[in-house]
């Protein structure tokens, strides 16, 4: 439990006046993921790690505070002993996952269709700016349209608009029960299976696809849970829960191999990628990753077809562009408003693209 | 106002509809003060102004027409949907056009195995919903004027409504945007997918009150329609007990679709106007409606009677079918509008406060109310804290005015020293500019102005509105001298 905003500040202060850069270092869960690699040598490193600690929590508002280096684990235990929960299923990554990187990165579990992302259940983030300026938006309340939602502007942009130093999240009540049940088909029928159960008012949780099977999860009142896999019929998975942990961990055989991981996040309808060998399903249909060494360009193009997105997720070149190209006007836009919160440039530079 | 206006706003005026006339139909540009008058204000009566011209266009080209020649001659642009806006975010500038979207009202498409629906902007609310009922689906935000509000209006408000502790604002069931910038530049922020590469501008988008650019195609999400929904309404001999008992709800663990109070002031309204079947006698009235499946809202419903019961409830009633729901919900929904009728006037404030403060808010409320004379009705998303005080007044008694924005102000000031904010789904249009700084300190302030100068450099999107502008010293305005007496649009 440990305050350090004011040795961050300072920080960020010094390297304004100096203009170097700095690298914002949480618990290093997700180095190599999700953006590019830095150039370490003109980068300082500002950590994290040891500004921790439970600022507010009272259950019946489902809001919790925390210090941006808190593990992820450590809130996690605090709300289970509440019988609540974060409902977006963020990976923990062996404990080293912090709530800030959680944020930054959007890093949000199978459960995310349905109960919400990351960026979903952010209501306020405190954050230093590139002026080395503490700032407060949002806040502790569920509803709050005061002023631009910087918070949620926060979720995926890897650090690229400041450090972020504390975090407010929406939990939720645990749900009582959990079945997976789980079909044989092909990728093409699970998709279509999938999108028609989404489609219905049923307690739908997980919903993935890999080698040959399709996996559903029902989780909410025992009542209704059991009612509907009694209707839905399917194979009873019996180790389930460890299942989708190893999904949200990345933890499943599937993640495990050393080949580049590209991650795809398209309309939840969008046909399959030609090839499934490499391919596991996720999201109802809506987060598609694929492995190997492939053809970027043509992934792209799969991607723009159907209005999605691709990135280089982990693996391959982290020194070249990882995520999907942006039109110039989105570029210019990107780079107006890195200039409005980070005018030096100061924090990680080239983390998201090479050009902000 | 306008009825005398210097000649050079005069030669502005035929500068600007000339250029317009080269691509709008002539029926497309209002000019004259009598047709523009209704465009003179949304929701909030109180302030009102007349623009230079109003422009209606009728797809995105000409949007994007109108903006390259307002961009060019660095005339204001506001944006307007339905007009049903409540802080004055769609007031016309004096010297600027007025954007009217509600001829861009046609659903595009909808998708129902993906679960979407593609919608230009002045689509209204509950059309998407009823367009999407045929699928079993709808569109979850609903505020209380979804009747008549546009989905373009709610995204640049980023609406809430009475399901959003469990089903999320605005900016949760939207997709992606179409926008246009202020120089006319088309931009697609959010994808077909749940996130987007890059920078999440579409979270930045909903809620920017018409500041930052111009939405002209909007996707939304679509959820299966629930296969039940069950209401309870319980009376509480006080409102402490009420609030003790939204409490008990949220900590055992059940998330209601639906949370809603009412104080004593606003039941009785409700129930002369519409006669819904509350408790006349109770101090305070809570709503809760549950749904899912079946067996899910029966297990809800007995255990949420349960906790009322324990809470104190001096009344007890469950829906018995969907007349008996709908019915129920009628006196809630119709409370802006009963409440309306106790007074000439009435001003509608937005504050969000912790659930834990609410017996303390509402007790204060009735302290200050009486000190000044004034009474108050109040309305309150319980379940996710956001409170709809309304202040009854006469807005032909200019010392009335000045009362009920005095304690209007208050009342947000002590939301936010509460822990909450100045609005919960408002917006802070023109109203509320005054109570930023009550939230926000000057350096939060001036981050909030360089994002907007990101995307506006020249500040000609809806000026004046949202934020306080510190850095150009620009004066935004306290209720202006001329009052209107007619009555908000339906809330």
């Amino acid at each position: 439990m440990t305050d350090r905003n004011d040795e961050l500040v300072a920080a960020v202060a010094l390297a304004v006046e100096q203009n170097t850069a700095l690298a914002i270092c949480g618990g290093n869960s997700k180095a190599h993921m999700l953006g590019r690699d830095l150039d370490d040598e003109t980068v300082g490193e500002l950590h994290l790690s040891t500004h921790t600690g439970i600022v507010d929590y009272h259950p019946t508002e489902l809001v919790i505070t925390a210090r941006a280096g808190t593990p992820l684990r450590d809130i996690k235990h605090l709300l289970a002993k509440e019988g609540q929960m974060l409902a977006f299923e963020p990976p923990d990554f062996d404990g080293r996952a912090t709530l800030g990187g959680t944020l930054a990165c959007n890093m949000s579990g199978p459960a995310r269709p349905w109960q919400g992302s990351c960026r979903d259940m952010v209501l306020g983030v405190q954050l230093i700016n590139g002026r080395a300026e503490l700032l407060n938006f949002g806040g502790q309340v569920m509803k709050n349209v005061a002023g631009y939602d910087v918070s949620r502007l926060q979720a995926g942009a890897l650090g690229t608009l400041g450090v972020l130093t504390q975090v407010s999240l929406k939990v939720l009540p645990m749900l009582e029960r959990h079945i997976t049940l789980s079909y044989e088909m092909n990728a093409t029928a699970a998709i279509e299976l999938m999108n028609r159960r989404s489609a219905i008012a049923k307690p739908l949780s997980g919903a993935c696809w890999t080698n040959g099977l399709l996996y559903l999860r029902l989780s909410g009142d025992n009542s209704a849970v059991t009612h509907t896999a009694r209707q839905w019929g399917g194979d009873e998975v019996a180790r389930g829960t460890e299942f989708w942990r190893s999904l949200r961990e990345f933890t499943h055989p599937f993640f495990t191999t050393p080949e580049p991981l590209w991650r795809f996040s398209l309309c939840p309808t969008a046909p399959t990628h030609q090839s499934t060998k490499n391919l596991f399903i996720d999201w109802g249909g809506a987060q598609r990753w694929l492995r190997g060494t492939v053809d970027r360009a043509a992934l792209e193009n799969e991607a723009e077809q159907v209005g999605g997105h691709v990135s280089l997720f982990r693996g391959g070149d982290r020194s070249q562009e990882v995520k999907h190209p942006l039109s110039p006007v989105h570029r210019e836009f990107h780079q107006r408003l890195k200039h409005a919160f980070d005018p030096q440039g100061i924090f990680n530079p080239g983390r998201l693209y090479s050009w902000m | 106002m306008n009825t005398q206006t210097l000649p050079a706003t005069e030669t502005l005026r035929t500068t600007v509809r000339q250029r317009l006339e080269e691509f709008l139909p002539a029926q497309a540009i209002i000019a004259d003060e009598e047709s523009q008058r209704p465009f003179e204000c949304d929701g909030l009566t109180l302030y009102a102004e007349l623009p230079l011209l109003v422009a209606s266009p009728a797809n995105q080209l000409q949007v994007q027409q109108v903006l390259e020649v307002c961009h060019e001659l660095s005339v204001p642009i506001v944006a307007r949907g339905s007009g049903t806006g409540l802080c004055a975010g769609a007031m016309p500038h004096p010297e600027g056009v007025l954007l009217n979207l509600s001829k861009m009202n046609k659903i595009l498409e909808i998708d129902p195995l993906a679960r979407t629906a593609r919608v230009q902007p002045g689509v209204t609310n509950l059309a998407i919903s009823q367009a999407a009922q045929q699928y079993g689906l709808y569109y979850a935000p609903d505020p209380s004027s979804q009747i008549a509000c546009s989905i373009g209006g709610n995204v640049a408000e980023n609406s809430g409504g009475v399901h959003c502790l469990k089903y999320g604002l605005t900016v949760h069931n939207i997709l992606s945007l179409q926008l246009l910038t202020v120089e006319g530049k088309a931009l697609t922020v959010g994808s077909s997918g749940l996130d987007c590469p890059g920078l999440d501008l579409l979270a930045l988008m909903v809620g920017s009150e018409g500041l930052l650019a111009v939405v002209t195609e909007i996707t939304v999400k679509l959820l299966p329609t629930p296969e039940v929904a069950q209401l309870i309404v319980a009376g509480f001999a006080s409102v402490e007990q009420a609030g003790n008992a939204v409490s008990q709800v949220v900590g055992a663990g059940i998330i209601p679709a639906g949370l809603e109070m009412m104080d004593a002031l606003a039941v009785q309204a409700a129930e002369d106007f519409v006669n819904a079947g509350y408790p006349r006698d109770a101090a305070a009235v809570l709503l809760c409606e549950v749904d899912g499946t079946l067996q899910e809202v029966d297990a809800h419903i007995a255990r949420v009677s349960q906790l009322f019961t324990e809470a104190g409830a001096t009344s007890l009633r469950v829906s018995r079918d969907e007349a008996d729901r709908e019915l129920l919900w009628k006196g809630r929904k119709n409370a802006f509008p009963a409440v309306g009728r106790l007074a000439p006037d009435y001003y509608c404030m937005d504050g969000t406060i912790p659930r834990g403060q609410i017996a303390f808010v509402l007790n204060e409320i009735s302290r200050m109310a009486a000190e000044c004379g004034l009474r108050v009705a109040n309305v309150f998303h319980a379940g996710d804290g956001n409170l709809h005080p309304l202040i009854l007044f006469d807005a032909s008694v200019p010392e009335d005015i000045h009362k009920a924005e005095a304690l209007g102000g208050k009342i947000l000031e002590l939301s936010v020293q509460v822990g909450g904010c100045i609005t919960g789904e408002h917006g802070v249009g023109l109203e509320k500019l005054r109570q930023m700084p009550s939230q926000f300190s000057e350096q939060e302030l001036l981050q909030l102005e360089e994002i907007k100068a990101a995307f506006d450099p020249g500040l000609t999107l809806n000026p004046g509105k949202g934020i306080p502008i510190l850095k150009r010293c620009q004066e935004y305005r306290a209720l202006p001298a001329r009052h209107n007496h007619h009555r908000g649009q339906d809330l």
